[in-house]
């Protein structure tokens, strides 16, 4: 029971020679630290992006959704492809800490943390974009299913885009608490250690009154493990419900039952993409190379080839269809998806997305830091792309060709996207400064079964023959 | 709750804190607690623990989230304002699976928390007792409950002798109170 083994072909999960103690310290000094000047830097961009966001937000507000390009052709444009695409961002995040977790993945404690605090900034960026594109936004409340004085009238609940509602904000609910649930024993830890007034009393509030009590850890196991088995089905039903805002109508282009899985793989490959780009200035700026290592960075562009090219087959798989079903409709809309007036967009998905990940077949472009960091950028550059050419190239030549139209975005919808970013960052700066990013007490759960100097201890064990390991071992 | 006089032990290692753990429950000390920064697998029982109940509560709630889905839209569907969606019937029970699962799900999320933070006595504003500042960090904390009768001595003795790298006697509050955790409580035995 008390003999950690795990094979020294598996690459160590922490590096370093660590102790408990010194876990903590490098993953809670910083907070207890004044942030570097590239964090003032930072958070001030993402401050000013913010702001234009919300002056963008507010002129279309104030003098309605005609300030935006979007047409009586094209009703979805920027707003739904940027609501998708971050979206699909989030699910990385739910990927590593549930799935991961019920596959029993050490590698995913070094990196949970943050990529779950990704997904519940990247869906709260998310949520706006359906908001403020219902127009009137002052009844936004419509959509919920609440006692009112006009009936009751309830809302339709047949309708994908009211199945959306409920999964978009099941889905932030479930992560915040999953996310949180782990925070509590790693406040408890900086709370603990905290030498300011300030510190103890807000980390005091943070951490719940948290002491680490042997029954209090095993519920949190248990809480953990209930949480991952409920977010796994809840992650895959969220992106689901997503594509079914498109496969539900009879638009040619959406109308397909390949949306569900297609929409899944994509939504995974652009999550991990973000988390790479935001780990690997992560792990730089704090200091953390020790926790997250070259291991969980392969490990993560594994994933992203693999997501890669389910994607691209299931692009090819449209176009065979669409070419099998001898639907005229279909067939035009691809066809004009490939060489009409949207060509750039289509061909700037297919390499971003199909082309460029296949690079990662090669172990040491997996392992090599400044092309992973370009290659997470290009393939988040190319699922927006994808996220339009299934919005807009489908939408702009509609049954009726006096209703041919070609649409670009106006400065509020541009204004909207970059503030999202402004949110989203604003967010993130404050996480890297306050909470800790690493999961203090995970790692310190797997260190003396992956830690690099536990592990070479374990050579010992290795050159042991079955019988004496056996013998000395069993004695329970 | 109540103020009570507590021997403290702290180990440094798994194997240590293990073999104490044992050593107390032979030796007829009545174990209050044991305080570690992580889980550690296989304490619990080694305690003499009980298995968590929360599964079953989550279960609950689950069932609970899908009843209130499939009952409530059932009820707008059929008899409170029944709507007719091009001659489809009112009572399409596949169009609700997205939403009855969502319900599933965030009832049984919100429902197990909130039975968590219960159970486990955890709530913002809520203090106890750290019996080591570093039991968060790296020690494993043993705490045995004391009363009148105890010898301080023989005690303290008995728990260096099981490997502790550090001991020593508090009195403190066993429960939670509200509280702020930058100011300091001090307490002293009723007699």
């Amino acid at each position: 029971m008390h003999l950690k083994y795990e094979s020294i072909v598996r690459e160590p999960l922490v590096d370093g020679n660590k102790t408990y103690r010194q876990v903590t310290e490098d993953i809670v000094s910083p907070i207890e630290k004044k942030p570097g000047k590239m964090w003032y830097i930072g958070f001030f961009i993402s401050l000013i992006l913010l702001g234009f966001g919300a002056f963008s937000v507010f002129w279309e507000v104030y003098f309605g959704i005609g300030v935006w390009g979007i047409n009586r052709t094209v009703g979805w444009g920027w707003d739904i492809t940027n609501f998708v695409w971050w979206v699909g961002i989030g699910h990385a995040g739910t990927l590593i800490s549930a799935i991961l977790l019920i596959f029993r993945q050490g590698w995913r404690t070094g990196v949970n943390r943050a990529a779950e605090a990704m997904t519940i900034f990247a869906v709260m960026c998310a949520g706006q974009f359906p908001i403020f594109h219902m127009g009137r936004v002052w009844d936004a409340m419509y959509v919920l299913p609440y006692p009112n004085t006009r009936g009751p009238l309830w809302p339709n609940f047949n309708s994908a885009l009211l199945w959306d509602v409920f999964a978009i904000s099941t889905y932030f609910t479930v992560s915040l608490l999953f996310w949180y649930s782990g925070l509590v024993p790693d406040f408890a830890t900086i709370r603990d250690r905290a030498k300011t007034k300030f510190r103890k009393r807000a980390y005091g509030l943070a951490s719940f009154g948290w002491t680490g009590t042997a029954k209090n850890w095993q519920r949190f196991e248990a809480l953990s493990l209930v949480l991952a088995g409920l977010s796994t089905p809840l992650v895959l039903s969220v992106h689901t419900i997503v594509s079914f805002d498109f496969a539900t109508s009879v638009i040619p282009g959406w109308h397909t039952t390949i949306f569900p899985p297609y929409f899944v793989a994509g939504a995974i490959f652009s999550g991990f993409a973000m988390v790479q780009t935001l780990l690997i200035l992560v792990r730089k700026i704090l200091s953390l190379e020790d926790y997250i290592t070259l291991g969980h960075i392969e490990a993560m562009n594994k994933v992203i080839v693999l997501t890669g090219s389910i994607v691209g087959v299931a692009y090819l798989t449209e176009l065979f269809m669409a070419w099998y079903s001898q639907v005229v409709y279909e067939q035009d809309a691809f066809n004009w998806r490939i060489i009409g007036p949207y060509w750039w967009s289509y061909w700037a998905m297919m390499t971003c997305n199909v082309v460029s990940p296949q690079l990662f077949w090669f172990k040491k472009l997996r392992r090599n830091i400044p092309f992973t960091f370009i290659m997470s950028i290009v393939v988040n550059i190319g699922m927006w792309f994808e996220r339009f050419v299934i919005i807009v190239t489908s939408l702009y030549r509609d049954y009726l060709p006096g209703s041919w139209t070609y649409y670009s975005p106006t400065w509020p919808e541009v204004g909207f996207y970059l503030g999202t970013f402004g949110l989203f960052f604003t967010c993130f700066f404050l996480f890297a400064k306050y909470f800790p990013v690493v999961a203090v007490a995970e790692i310190k759960f797997v260190l003396k079964t992956s830690g690099d100097n536990y592990k070479k201890e374990m050579l010992k064990e290795d050159e042991k023959s079955l019988e004496e390991f056996v013998h000395e071992n069993s004695h329970h | 709750m109540a103020i009570k006089k507590f021997a403290v032990a702290c180990y440094h290692t798994e194997e240590t804190l293990f073999s104490a753990v044992d050593k107390v429950r032979h030796s007829g000390y009545k174990l209050h607690d044991v305080y570690t920064p992580f889980p550690i697998h296989g304490l619990d029982t080694a305690m003499g623990l009980k298995e968590t109940d929360l599964h079953i509560a989550g279960f609950i709630f689950g069932l609970t989230g899908t009843s209130t889905a499939v009952g409530f839209m059932s009820w707008i569907f059929t008899s409170d304002w029944p709507v007719n969606f091009g001659g489809k019937p009112n009572w399409s029970l596949p169009a609700f699976i997205p939403i009855t699962f969502e319900l599933t799900v965030l009832f049984a999320a919100v429902g197990m928390v909130l039975t968590y933070c219960y159970l486990n006595q955890i709530m913002p504003g809520v203090k106890k007792h750290v019996f080591h500042p570093r039991q968060t960090d790296d020690y494993f904390v043993v705490v045995l409950e004391l009363n009148e009768h105890s010898s301080e001595q023989e005690v303290l003795g008995f728990l260096n002798g099981t490997g502790a790298v550090e001991t020593n006697t508090q009195i403190a509050e066993e429960g939670w109170w509200y509280g702020k955790w930058d100011e300091e409580e001090t307490y002293e035995l009723a007699h």
